[in-house]
């Protein structure tokens, strides 16, 4: 790699009302082939009570960012660089021990698949209870009234006698409200939610939505809201960071990004999704090529060999260094603010309707 | 209700001949259960009574929630499933029950495009055989051989002709999906049946696709049937869309029809539901449904939507609403429903059937 190695991605002020503060975090992986950089020099904060949304495509290291956060990767395999502070608490060298103290507690997960995530060898209920009890002290009897109260909460019909039934017994809907109940068990302060609907039809992703939202207004958690749709970020969360290739190349509120993207990578999802409202007679503009495999990712800014645009850079600044994110309302491209601006406007903008 | 009623034969009257018509199509797959002898004891009604009628050339998208049947529907047009009952009629040709002989011309002219296209091509078989092997079935000999057919194909497809040598696994998930078009456009068919073709896919790759489809389907005239349970996609797609749910069509219309006037409730609920990537886009109505679609095995009487439906009456649940052109429709907009919603998808409205919704968002007032 030719790359320059320098530490980018300064620190943003850590205010006292960051909840969750990840600094410059590096995920990397042994693998066969060689060693996997799932993440690379990762920064973000995360207030009370706000959802910050993540999206990338598949292999941009969203996923394996939160897998980290709640310490549920393999220790063995994976060197892990940089800061999570949770509440004040440094996660990247805490013990074993003191994560299953957080998880299902403090922090917890809701899972794409409801199917694989659920245990079939467990009634819901009893998997419902288990990290009440354990964390909270509660008796058998406590953990079950809790249970069936989330369940009600969450929309499960006959709550008392779904208490007793097996995952296999739910629907797809159910078993992800179920889900969504177990994470809400202990109350905590911070709900990673991992395409939570991907899995599910639009009626009920809308259902399942628009729950989530009401019950965080209720519970106050902080949520971190994974997936790849656009759509299903601009209704969930207040700020936006886009992922590429395990790097985040923009950030801002969710206004700002969808309304005025800034980064090559964002426009090119943005107009080669179809909407609703959109000009059918006008082609989609895909992203050229493919995303890069993380074995062996380009040098310099990871989007140029798709990028349209790095012809406007002067010299091989794109191929040779990486470019910064700077802090706040930003995006990580060598493009000045004012050919993104020419660029947006003439160009893009008139696409996206 | 009745005076407004137009038999849908007449309702779906269109210029050029039918391509494909589909009446009253069903499959049911049999559950067996007992005990020491295995009987049957019920079945899965994936399709049950689908109406569908496709032009030559036209691109028509079939939408719907996962188990509505319209995958099943895409596997008994081209026969890879045998149907229970109902009509296929292709080119004027009966084909509902007809023998592998008579299929053989028919087959070439209908092709798939599969979802997955990791598990639709054979690991063991190069690019080139893949390819070529619809030739072979059929006995198609181009001129100038059937290499160099394929690798024009490949070219068709945006894929470089040198890759006639490679394995499947050496190519990405994009890559594969426009091995299995060219596939599919191998036999210069008329009729091509996409089912989910872009599912699988990336955001960034699903454009790709897409517009790959579509420079196929205009340049040589196929007519598509467009199974996707994207609403953007299909009506970016395709001129015309049917909406299924638990094996029946509910509402087929042409695209402007179908999105900015739809009459069925479902319909409203199901474009309500599409999360849309604007912060400041037109307000949309809001319809929140209860619960998930009913299990196929024992379906709703009457109309299919009534467990769901905020208009549901008892009329709903005795007489089955027949697909027809409701009063105040375009021609070749057909509704099946008894309480038809008003043509318009325009916010103010709110529906929340969802029980936990509900008391959430009353307890925050």
């Amino acid at each position: 790699m030719t790359t320059l190695t320098k530490t980018e991605d300064k620190p943003a002020p850590t205010g006292p009302e960051a909840f969750l503060s990840v600094r410059d975090l590096r995920v990397a992986f042994s693998t066969e082939d060689g060693v996997v950089r799932a993440v690379d020099g990762l920064s973000f904060d995360i207030e009370r009570g706000k959802t910050l949304g993540i999206v990338g495509e598949s292999g941009s290291g969203k996923s394996v960012t939160n897998l980290t956060v709640l310490g549920l990767h393999n220790r063995k395999t994976t060197d892990i660089q940089g800061e999570i502070i949770l509440d004040g608490q440094e996660l990247t060298t805490a013990s074993e021990k003191e994560m299953e103290k957080i998880r299902g507690n403090k922090a917890a997960m809701i899972f794409q698949d409801p199917l694989t995530a659920l245990s079939p060898y467990y009634t819901v209920g009893r998997q419902l209870s288990e990290p009440f009890m354990k964390h909270r002290g509660a008796s058998k009897k406590e953990a079950k009234d809790r249970a069936i109260e989330m369940l009600a909460k969450v929309g499960i019909p006959q709550p008392q006698t779904r208490f007793d039934d097996y995952p296999h017994q739910f629907s797809g809907g159910m078993r992800q409200r179920a889900m969504i109940a177990m994470s809400l068990m202990c109350d905590p302060e911070l709900l990673i939610a991992d395409e939570p609907t991907t899995a599910l039809d639009v009626t009920v992703q809308a259902q399942i939505l628009d729950l989530l939202r009401d019950l965080q207004q209720e519970f106050g958690s902080a949520i971190i809201f994974i997936t790849h749709d656009l759509g299903v970020i601009a209704n969930m969360a207040d700020d936006l960071l886009v992922m590429y290739a395990g790097r985040a190349v923009e950030r801002g509120s969710v206004r700002e990004v969808l309304s005025e993207p800034k980064h090559p990578y964002t426009w090119g999802l943005l107009s080669s999704m179809p909407r609703l409202g959109g000009d059918t007679s006008e082609a989609l503009v895909p992203i050229p090529g493919t995303p890069p495999s993380l074995l062996n990712p380009p040098t310099g800014c990871r989007f140029h060999p798709r990028c349209r645009f790095r012809d406007e850079v002067p010299g091989d600044l794109c191929s040779t260094e990486r470019p910064l994110l700077a802090d706040g309302r930003a995006a990580a491209c060598h493009l000045t603010g004012e050919q993104k601006q020419s660029i947006f406007i003439d160009q893009i903008k008139p696409r996206l309707g | 209700m009745s005076e407004n009623v137009t038999l849908p034969q007449q309702g779906a009257k269109q210029q050029g001949e039918a391509l494909l018509k589909v009446e009253g199509l069903q499959k049911h797959f049999p559950i067996y259960g007992g005990f020491p002898f295995k009987r049957q004891v019920g079945a899965v009604k994936a399709v049950d009574g689908v109406d569908l009628t496709m032009f030559a050339g036209e691109s028509l998208g079939l939408v719907g929630e996962s188990g509505c049947g319209k995958s099943t529907t895409g596997r008994l047009i081209t026969r890879l499933l045998e149907p229970t009952g109902g009509k296929i009629e292709y080119a004027g040709q009966d084909i509902t029950h007809a023998k592998r002989k008579q299929l053989a011309p028919i087959r070439s002219e209908i092709q798939m495009i599969f979802q997955d296209p990791y598990s639709s091509l054979n690991p063991r078989q190069t690019v080139g055989t893949i390819i070529k092997s619809p030739m072979e079935v059929n006995g198609i000999n181009p001129p100038g051989g059937r290499e160099k057919r394929v690798r024009e194909l490949l070219e068709t497809v945006g894929l470089n002709p040198e890759h006639y040598n490679r394995f499947p696994h050496e190519f990405s998930g994009g890559q594969r999906q426009r091995i299995g078009v060219a596939r599919a456009l191998a036999l210069q068919p008329k009729l091509i049946i996409a089912d989910e073709p872009v599912s699988a896919l990336d955001v960034s790759i699903q454009a790709q696709v897409v517009n790959l489809l579509q420079k196929v389907q205009e340049e040589m005239g196929i007519a598509f049937l467009f199974i996707a349970h994207d609403l953007a996609v299909v009506r970016h797609f395709s001129q015309r869309v049917a909406v299924m749910y638990l094996g029946k069509v509910v509402e087929v219309a042409d695209r402007d029809s179908l999105y900015n006037r739809p009459r069925h409730p479902y319909t409203h609920a199901l474009l309500s539901a599409v999360p849309e990537a604007t912060v400041d886009g037109p307000q949309r109505e809001r319809i929140r449904l209860a619960g998930d679609v009913p299990s196929p095995i024992n379906p709703p009487t009457g109309c299919r939507f009534r467990t769901r439906c905020w208009k549901a009456q008892e009329k709903c649940a005795t007489d089955e609403p027949p697909l027809v052109q409701i009063s105040g429709n375009a021609e070749g907009h057909l509704t099946a429903c008894h309480f038809p919603e008003e043509p318009t998808i325009k916010g103010g409205k709110e529906v929340v059937l969802d029980p936990a919704l509900a008391s959430l968002e009353s307890d925050s007032k």
